[in-house]
């Protein structure tokens, strides 16, 4: 089986702000964004159970390496860097016809991709890439088997009451959240081992895309004012014991006709 | 006269508009009077009787509605079933905004209908004005550190809209329904739903919650959640939960809120026994209320709650469901 796991590394939570062209500034430290991580360990097991191999593909500034070199320590076997400057400022629309490219120029069964990422909140890029790519699209995986006859992948989507089983030929593109289970920590070893292992870097021109197509300068929509949060007062603390605690709670709470 | 301004209604599991579809509805229609234009709202769905129903119901806020029936919608994932016939509606009567509803549904129809249509889109939408003949989309981002107005540079944008945008709000007079087939040229790979599985007790959604009670590390293990619910429930609210305690199997993780879980906006946030790290905090901080109840005066969400108590949830949050229940009584 083989996986193509998509990961994009992302401002480290807490710490994202936007640069002066009022972009995500991606130079402040990346991380692999959260559900992304979770995919990969839901990829590096089923190719542990049926053989195989894990391929990560990111696109980003040069940074983003660490995010591969953390996977390929994790146990992925290969990762594909797409950089190139004029993908600075790349909106969904291009970093989905991008993807595309890369990975239309490898083998696989299966790619995964991680629920909405951290710093975007979009969560269209995955099903505009299985669009692209025309593969089968399952979403918001908390299970994922190869299906009876080994031709096909099963994947069980989360619903608000429960989850449906979905299930479709492979190759096929999954989307996948943390209910997946929890990602592996490197091993020393792994560690050691992933300095040896290939980061293959791929330009635009690599992926035979001009690059007045992509970019800030035809994202399909730009900020035009930024503003801070109305602040909060800051919190009446309340030390009492319960009964008058509670009293107070509830006034507090009638005050603003919450209750 | 400017291009339309476009609803997608979701339909909930009795085949009727969701909240989230009649908030979208009432947004298209202010948009398309501040535009000059066109209010229209698409219901996309199995059979010819379920969507009509809807779009029945869907035409109270909406002066036109389109209704399109997508056999094997039932029997299938949304986006690839639904996405080929609303691509070719849209490519025949070239609405200048598209409006879907950032749920799980509506951002795979989104993003597939935007790889069929190669048209751009904005995501993640808290409220939506038409400024300078275009739309202004407001988003909350860095986990609502920030707060950023974008605008499209093409003509012809679909918009994610998150829950709670506006409150929706029926039309002067209902609007007209009509049926339509479109042509569909694109073919999606269609995923087959096996089994849908229902949890045993599913717990109200926290989406589009008004109120949340949420609970963390604090409530010491899955019994702990039993006050958390009482108190829900005696406020009409939903249960929330952060990582730590989904990971820990205390609480199912639809109900988790947070930086790998969802992002929420009730009026009332009650977080029980929540620390409040970066990784929780980004998903709740933009509620209209702050209420913590902690041990721990130092805790990170005493910096930004409105209120706090300091105590012993045991001890507090009980006393707190009885007083509720005393005063509705």
């Amino acid at each position: 089986m083989r996986i193509v796991v998509l990961v994009k590394a992302v401002p480290i939570v807490g710490n994202e702000r936007l640069g002066d062209d009022r972009r995500v500034d991606r130079a402040n430290g990346l991380e692999a964004n959260g559900n992304d991580e979770y995919t990969l360990e839901a990829a590096l097991k089923l190719t542990e159970a049926h053989g195989g191999e894990v391929t990560l593909v990111t696109m980003g500034p040069a940074p983003a390496a660490e995010a591969l070199r953390k996977g390929l320590a994790m146990g992925a076997a290969r990762a594909v860097h797409v950089s190139d400057p004029a993908l600075a400022g790349s909106d969904a629309r291009t970093t989905a016809t991008v993807l595309a490219a890369a990975i239309r120029r490898l083998e696989y069964d299966l790619v995964f991709a991680g629920a909405d990422t951290s710093d975007g909140l979009g969560g269209v890029v995955a099903p505009w890439l299985a669009a692209l790519l025309g593969l089968p699209y399952l979403s918001y995986g908390s299970r994922i088997e190869p299906g009876p006859d080994g031709t096909t992948i099963q994947v069980r989507r989360l619903g608000a009451r429960g989850y449906d089983l979905l299930e479709a030929p492979m190759p096929a593109l999954v989307m996948g959240t943390q209910v997946l289970g929890e990602p592996r920590y490197p091993s020393l070893r792994g560690i050691m081992q992933a300095r040896t292992k290939e980061i293959a870097t791929w330009s635009l021109a690599d992926l035979g895309i001009a690059p007045d197509t992509v970019g800030a300068g035809v994202a399909g929509s730009r900020v035009t004012s930024t503003a801070l949060p109305p602040p909060r007062a800051g919190a009446t603390v309340v030390r009492e014991a319960p009964d008058a605690a509670v009293a107070q709670l509830v006034d507090f709470l009638a005050a603003r006709r919450l209750i | 006269m400017p291009g339309a301004i476009w609803a997608i209604a979701e339909l909930d599991e009795e085949g009727q508009p969701t909240r989230l579809a009649q908030e979208l509805a009432t947004l298209a229609r202010g948009l398309a009077a501040d535009a000059g234009a066109d209010a229209v709202g698409v219901v996309l769905g199995a059979g010819a009787s379920t969507v009509q129903a809807a779009g029945t119901a869907l035409a109270a806020y909406l002066p036109v509605v389109l209704t399109v029936d997508i056999p094997g919608a039932a029997e299938h994932a949304v986006a690839a079933a639904a996405a080929p016939a609303l691509a070719a509606l849209v490519r025949e009567r070239r609405p200048a905004v598209v409006l879907v509803g950032s749920s799980p549904d509506g951002k795979d129809l989104a993003g597939a209908l935007a790889g069929l249509l190669d048209r751009a889109v904005l995501v993640n939408g808290a409220a939506v004005r038409w400024t300078d003949g275009a739309p202004s989309v407001e988003m909350s981002t860095f986990g609502g550190r920030l707060v950023t107005q974008s605008m499209p540079t093409v003509d012809e944008i679909l918009i994610l809209v998150r829950p709670g945008s506006i409150t929706a709000e029926a039309a002067a007079k209902p609007g007209t329904v009509t049926a339509v087939m479109p042509a569909a040229t694109d073919t999606l790979p269609l995923v087959r739903v096996v089994e849908r599985v229902q949890a045993e007790a599913a717990a109200a959604s926290i989406d589009d919650a008004r109120i949340i009670v949420a609970g963390g590390r604090g409530v010491g293990g899955p019994d702990g959640f039993g006050v958390i619910r009482d108190l829900a429930d005696a406020l009409g609210g939903a249960v929330g939960a952060t990582r730590a305690v989904v990971d820990a199997g205390w609480i199912a993780y639809s109900q988790q809120i947070g930086q790998t879980g969802k992002i929420v906006k009730p009026a009332l946030y009650m977080a029980v026994g929540i620390s409040g790290a970066i990784q929780h905090k980004v998903g709740m901080q933009t509620s209209g209320t702050i209420v913590a109840i902690n041990r721990d005066p130092d805790a990170p969400i005493v910096e930004f709650a409105d209120l706090v108590v300091i105590g012993d949830l045991f001890e507090i949050v009980p006393r707190l469901t009885a007083a509720l229940r005393a005063r509705q009584a």
